[in-house]
């Protein structure tokens, strides 16, 4: 097992910078997601780590051990696909085995080997059978078997969920997550599901234009992130857009937001604040908002949308809409049209610079 | 599933006949009627032309089994075909695979071209081009003196050779054809996933690739093989008195000597011959795959 570092890592077709300065520390063990929309090198940085590709400029290690020339035969590396890569011409067996057998391990090692990978992802009766005759979930268990029966260093997983529909995905990303804790493989997983990413992962790092954007554990990049973009990347955000005053913002309308977390802007430089909907307090106005809730804007409820355990309120203030999402606790519903009135803490306000 | 194809294949036939039907009409007019045509001859003593007399015999076949000539000629071409295809085997399956997996856009287009363009010329000239480049002070020879220091003499015209390579160029478009559609059809994220468990190229190729193609490999093989076994033109002008093989003997039959039905039965033990020969290596090289 070994971690892996991604130092300064810059790759370009054509004229096309595909991954920009990447930096990124991926720690021994862990569960790593990179995150970000179609097109941000995604899947170029993970073919630099698998070795497919080479990087122009910059220094690819696993477990401390530089690789950035070594071909992907000799990095010691398992690979997911999104479309599985199967080897249609062998069974499910041969296809597990197919890695211990280009080494020549003994046929024997390769069979108790073969069996115990199919074991581990609930598939050992299949082995016999070939590739088409398997389901979407049953091929990427297998795709998985065959990618860590050969103990590789790292596991690299290229969107491998994307093609299955929700309840199936569901059930394989506590299937591969289980699987990745009791072998403690070093993990990088592909994908542009936020949510899959964040209930997945021990740390995320979110790429745009082959830039690193940001990264750190989930919790982290929710709770303060540093960038309008990574806001509203993952997760939803209400953005404020004004000037810094030392302890928040003031809007073009003259009212004041107080920010307690992120990062500190100078007063008078351009600045925006996030806040989540879920943290925002809203009522008619009748009601006191909660102590500490020190920013309260007015507006109006311009849609409900009612998702069984929460509803979402879009408010209209000042040709801005934001959204609010309020637990189901049996209170009141807000009519469309309503005026109301809306709170949220300083705590749960992200200053961004800029 | 079963059920959707059994619905599906119910509804798509029925509609589908008056567009079968001209194929099939075509095939009756242009294939069976002659052929048939052919095995009647093949069973008679002499062509009913001109008010001669004839009757049904079983002795043109007979002549191929007590003249040894026969079988020596037929085994000849059985192996002249063999050559040939393992040749368009070796030339052409890495050609596809460069187009296949290799080449890109516009240089694919132009390679691709370049292996068609033999199909496009006429037979007789392509030959007669060889026989221009292989015979003693032809272009191979005049080119090869003109580069090498000491002098050496060229004439593989009229030789064994100068017929193999006629039929290789011939032939090899078809096994290039074939195995670049089955190449083409294998993902590329096969090979990645192989090289990633571990292998090398070579043994992606062998576990890998080699299997997956076998299809085309199998039907360019079929389609070469047949052809040259039979093949008289290639043999006659670029082989010269060593191009003798069945085909010619067959070919002599039909503008030379005129006995129709001898030609016609010959044409029958091969076609048998070659028919018993792929069913028996479908299966094997099916396993080798
Ligand atoms: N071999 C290549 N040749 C030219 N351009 C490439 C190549 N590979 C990737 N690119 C370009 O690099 C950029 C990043 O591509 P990449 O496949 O890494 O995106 P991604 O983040 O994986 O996107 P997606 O979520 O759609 O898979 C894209 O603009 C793509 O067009
Ligand atoms: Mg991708």
């Amino acid at each position: 097992m070994a971690g892996v570092t991604v130092a300064n890592v810059s790759r370009s077709f054509g004229a096309h910078q595909a991954l920009d300065d990447v930096s990124i520390d991926f720690p021994d063990g862990g569960f790593y997601a990179l995150l970000g929309p179609s097109g941000s090198g995604k899947t170029t940085l993970l073919r630099q780590i698998a070795g497919f590709d080479f990087p122009d400029t910059g220094r690819i290690a696993i477990g401390g051990e530089s690789v950035e020339r070594v071909p992907v035969e000799k990095r010691r590396i398992g690979m997911v696909f999104q479309n599985y890569a199967l080897f249609p011409n062998m069974s499910v067996a041969d296809n597990v085995a197919f890695g211990l057998s280009v080494r020549g391990e003994p046929k024997a090692m390769i069979a108790t080997e073969v069996r115990r990978a199919l074991d581990l992802v609930q598939l050992g009766k299949l082995g016999g059978r070939r590739p088409h005759q398997l389901s979407g979930g049953q091929r990427q268990r297998v795709a998985l078997a065959r990618a860590i029966v050969t103990k590789p260093r790292v596991l690299l997983l290229d969107e491998p969920l994307g093609a299955l529909d929700k309840a199936l995905r569901v059930d394989m990303q506590i299937e591969l997550k289980r699987i990745q804790r009791e072998i403690g493989i070093t993990t990088i997983f592909v994908t542009h599901d936020q949510e899959e990413a964040l209930t997945m992962s021990d740390r995320i790092g979110i790429l745009r234009d082959g830039r690193l954007v940001q990264e750190g554990p989930p919790e982290e990049i929710y709770d303060r992130p540093q960038s309008e973009f990574a806001a509203t990347f993952l997760g939803d955000a209400n953005i404020f857009r004004g000037d810094a005053t030392g302890s928040g913002i003031k809007l073009p309308d003259g009212t004041t937001i107080a920010a307690s977390t992120g990062a500190s802007v100078p007063a008078g430089a351009k600045a925006s604040c996030a806040v989540r909907p879920e943290r925002i307090q809203i009522s008619t106005g009748a009601a006191k908002p909660d102590v500490g809730n020190a920013n309260m804007l007015t507006g109006q409820v311009s849609k409900r949308i009612f998702a069984g355990n929460n509803s979402t309120y879009f408010v209209d203030r000042e040709g801005q809409t934001l959204k609010v999402i309020v637990q189901n606790t049996g209170a009141e519903r807000l009519a469309e049209g309503q005026p109301v009135v809306l709170s949220w803490s300083p705590e749960s306000t992200v200053l961004i610079a800029a | 599933m079963a059920d959707q194809l059994a619905i599906g294949s119910r509804r798509g036939l029925r509609p589908a006949l008056p567009l079968l039907l001209p194929a099939y009409l075509w095939l009756t007019v242009a294939i069976f009627l002659p052929l048939s045509a052919m095995v009647f001859f093949s069973f008679m003593t002499d062509l009913p032309l001109a008010g001669k007399e004839w009757a049904f015999t079983l002795g043109n076949y007979a002549a191929f089994f007590s003249q040894g000539l026969y079988s020596t000629l037929l085994l000849a071409s059985l192996r002249l075909g063999l050559e040939v295809t393992l040749w368009c085997v070796v030339i052409g399956y890495p050609a596809a695979y460069v187009l296949a997996k290799v080449l890109k856009g516009r240089s694919r287009e132009a390679i691709f071209l370049l292996v068609i363009l033999p199909f496009w010329s006429n037979g007789l000239v392509r030959i007669f081009s060889w026989a221009m480049v292989l015979r003693e002070g032809g272009i191979l020879d005049t080119a090869l003196n003109a580069v090498l220091p000491f002098k050496i003499n060229i004439d593989l015209m009229y030789s064994y050779p100068a017929v193999i390579i006629g039929l290789v160029h011939s032939y090899v478009p078809y096994m290039v054809l074939t195995c670049y559609l089955t190449l083409q059809a294998i993902d590329d994220s096969l090979i990645e996933a192989g090289r990633s468990l571990g292998a090398s190229r070579l043994q992606v190729l062998k576990r890998v690739i080699i299997p997956l193609s076998m299809p085309g490999l199998i039907a360019g093989a079929a389609l070469i093989f047949v052809p040259v076994v039979g093949s008289f033109m290639e043999p006659r002008i670029l082989g010269g008195r060593t191009g003798t093989f069945y085909g010619t003997v067959i070919e002599d039959q039909f503008v030379a000597v005129f006995n129709w039905p001898l030609g016609a039965a010959l044409s029958f033990i091969l076609l048998a011959v070659v028919l018993i020969i792929l069913a028996l290596a479908a299966p094997v090289l099916r396993r080798a795959g």
